[in-house]
């Protein structure tokens, strides 16, 4: 893969998705469809999630089963700021993220010196042993997890409507997108798209290519903390399943689906993979079979992505 | 005299039962063209990685500038002053060739620190230009925008020439730059390395043996893991113990 490189088009396209997004909630509410209001902030926390873990996985070529540590430690850690009296946003979401990335820090110190399946094991085996410590702390809810007692406010105003949160997820999933463009094409992103292109060669230039990793690995965390905490928020509750390997399965078949390495991959395999869940599961008990059908398809026919098939270059 | 500029001494390296390196006492002298020979398996390959600091030896120590290096990292070397090639071409096949040397500009330690996340990188003209000088150096101006994968064998090799000397080392550790090309190309390489030598230090390993003896100013021989011989290009014709393990008698 060369360097990431926007498609022409694909700022045009994103001011659209933007507006639309923004147009949205209102159409929802005046066609009495409010619920989906619900579904879409959902769909798009898991999108930033997913992009997080795009960011470690396509742009910086680190393969970790891991990535739910780091979104459910975020979950849990907001849960625990509120429940602490911390329930303002500006606040307890920097908190969140910094906590996210620093445990992501040091999970990346260690695992980050070994390669290839070696870094798959070890990253499953640390978000493992991330489960079974707040599965195991009574105080923190134990298999029940962790309830919120409300949502978090931003600036002092009230986030519990549910248009004013979805507009705070729309938020932080937009300034994410955009961050994380400006970063493949600035020097740090093309550090770590070398690095994963050829390690060595990157060493041999003179570039610290552990410190490079790990900035990558941390920052992922961090962010993937930002996507847990709005998920507890929306739903009122930190729940164990977060932190579960089977969630970093999916955050990781969305960023495949979606496109590796691309801006926009975990946005479209975030979206394609619930609104599947969502319209299989209404049709059909064996809705697994059908979802597992339809991902055989997309990657006998789109092996590089969804996102792939518009043209962007891949990171 | 002077401290020479690479020192090392007593170098030693054993895989599993081979003993790639054993003992090795060797100098670079600042300004020098030094040639390293040997046959196949001989070591020499395994003693650059020894000096780039992709490997750690069992035993010795390298000195470099002045300063004890057997301890740094790869990186922290290059920024010491020492930059390697590969034997077997080693560059960012996607990319284009301007973006491969740019990233070794990028990487100096005077162009500042790469942890810079917001403004894009190709809008940073100087580093840039400068990646472009390096690539009409090495006579490869015209394709800056092409892929690097696409490129000729040769250009490749004159491509990994132009990374090593964006890292604007004080010595150049050539590891049989003239490998797979043409005659042509192998003469374009060797007068490339002349006109280079009057900035760099260079440590050249090479079988081309017209390449060697037009360029060196001294030449060591490596058999075994051991170095047999270090002298001048006159002396190593004549001396018998080369001729017979490396040159063949013929020589
Ligand atoms: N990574 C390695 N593992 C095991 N043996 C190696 C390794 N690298 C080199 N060798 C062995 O060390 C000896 C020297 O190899 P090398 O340095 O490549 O020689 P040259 O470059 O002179 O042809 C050879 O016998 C080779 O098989
Ligand atoms: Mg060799």
């Amino acid at each position: 893969m060369g360097f990431y490189q926007p498609a022409p088009y694909q700022k045009a396209a994103a001011r659209l998705l933007l507006a639309a997004l923004v147009a949205l909630p209102f159409a929802l509410e005046a066609a009495g469809q409010g619920f989906y209001i619900g579904l879409v902030s959902r769909i798009m926390i898991f999108a930033l999630a997913a992009t997080s873990l795009n960011l470690v996985l396509g742009f910086g070529g680190l393969f970790s089963l891991g990535h739910a540590a780091f979104f459910g430690a975020g979950a849990y850690a907001s849960a625990i700021l509120m429940a602490a009296g911390v329930g303002e946003a500006f606040v307890a979401w920097p908190a969140v993220m910094a906590a996210a990335g620093l445990l992501a820090l040091a999970v990346g110190a260690i695992s980050l010196r070994t390669r290839g399946v070696y870094f798959i094991m070890i990253t499953l085996a640390f978000a493992q042993m991330v489960y079974y410590l707040f599965v195991s702390a009574r105080a923190w809810g134990g298999d029940d997890g962790l309830p919120l007692a409300g949502r978090a406010s931003l600036a002092g105003l009230g986030l519990g409507g549910d248009r004013a949160f979805y507009f705070v997820v729309l938020g932080c999933l937009a300034l994410t997108l955009f961050g994380l463009g400006r970063l493949a094409q600035a020097r740090f992103g093309r550090v770590v798209q070398a690095i994963r292109e050829n390690e060595a060669r990157m060493e041999a230039l003179g570039y610290p290519v552990f410190r490079y990793r790990l900035a990558c690995f941390a920052l992922g965390g961090a962010l993937a903390g930002l996507a847990g905490a709005l998920l507890a928020n929306l739903t009122g509750l930190a729940s164990p399943s977060l932190l579960q390997w089977t969630q970093s399965g999916t955050l990781l078949v969305m960023v495949i689906i979606g496109g590796v390495g691309t801006l926009y991959g975990g946005v479209v395999g975030a979206v394609v993979l619930l609104l599947l869940e969502e319209a299989l599961a209404g049709l059909t008990l064996h809705w697994h079979i059908g979802l597992g059908g339809l991902l055989l398809v997309i990657v006998l026919f789109a092996p590089r992505g969804i996102a792939a098939l518009f043209g962007g270059r891949r990171g | 005299m002077a401290e020479p500029l690479l020192a090392v001494t007593g170098l030693s390296r054993a895989f599993g039962g081979v003993q790639a390196l054993a003992g090795i006492d060797f100098s670079v002298d600042a300004g020098e063209i030094h040639a390293l020979i040997g046959p196949n398996g001989a070591g020499k390959t395994t003693f650059i990685h020894h000096v780039s600091g992709a490997l750690r030896p069992d035993a010795g120590s390298i000195r470099f500038a002045g300063a004890d290096v057997t301890r740094r990292s790869m990186h922290q070397r290059v920024h010491a002053g020492i930059a390697r090639s590969y034997q077997i071409t080693n560059v960012f096949s996607r990319l284009s060739l301007v973006d491969n040397v740019a990233l070794a500009v990028q990487g100096r330690r005077d162009s500042g620190t790469s942890f810079r996340f917001w403004r894009p990188a190709a809008s940073e003209a100087g580093v840039f230009a400068e990646a472009a000088g390096y690539l009409r150096q090495v006579g490869l101006a015209d394709l800056a925008a092409r892929p690097a994968g696409e490129l000729a064998h040769g250009e490749q090799r004159a491509l990994e020439l132009a990374m090593a000397l964006a890292t604007r080392p004080q010595l150049l550790l050539l590891d049989e730059p003239m490998a797979g090309t043409g005659p042509e190309e192998a003469e374009r390489m060797v007068d490339l390395i002349e006109h280079l030598a009057r900035h760099v230090t260079i440590l050249l390993v090479e079988h081309d043996m017209d390449a060697v003896f037009r360029l060196a100013d001294r030449i060591s021989v490596l058999v075994g893991g051991r170095l047999v011989f270090t002298g001048e290009p006159e002396a190593v014709r004549r001396h018998p113990e080369v001729r017979r393990a490396y040159l063949g008698d013929g020589a």
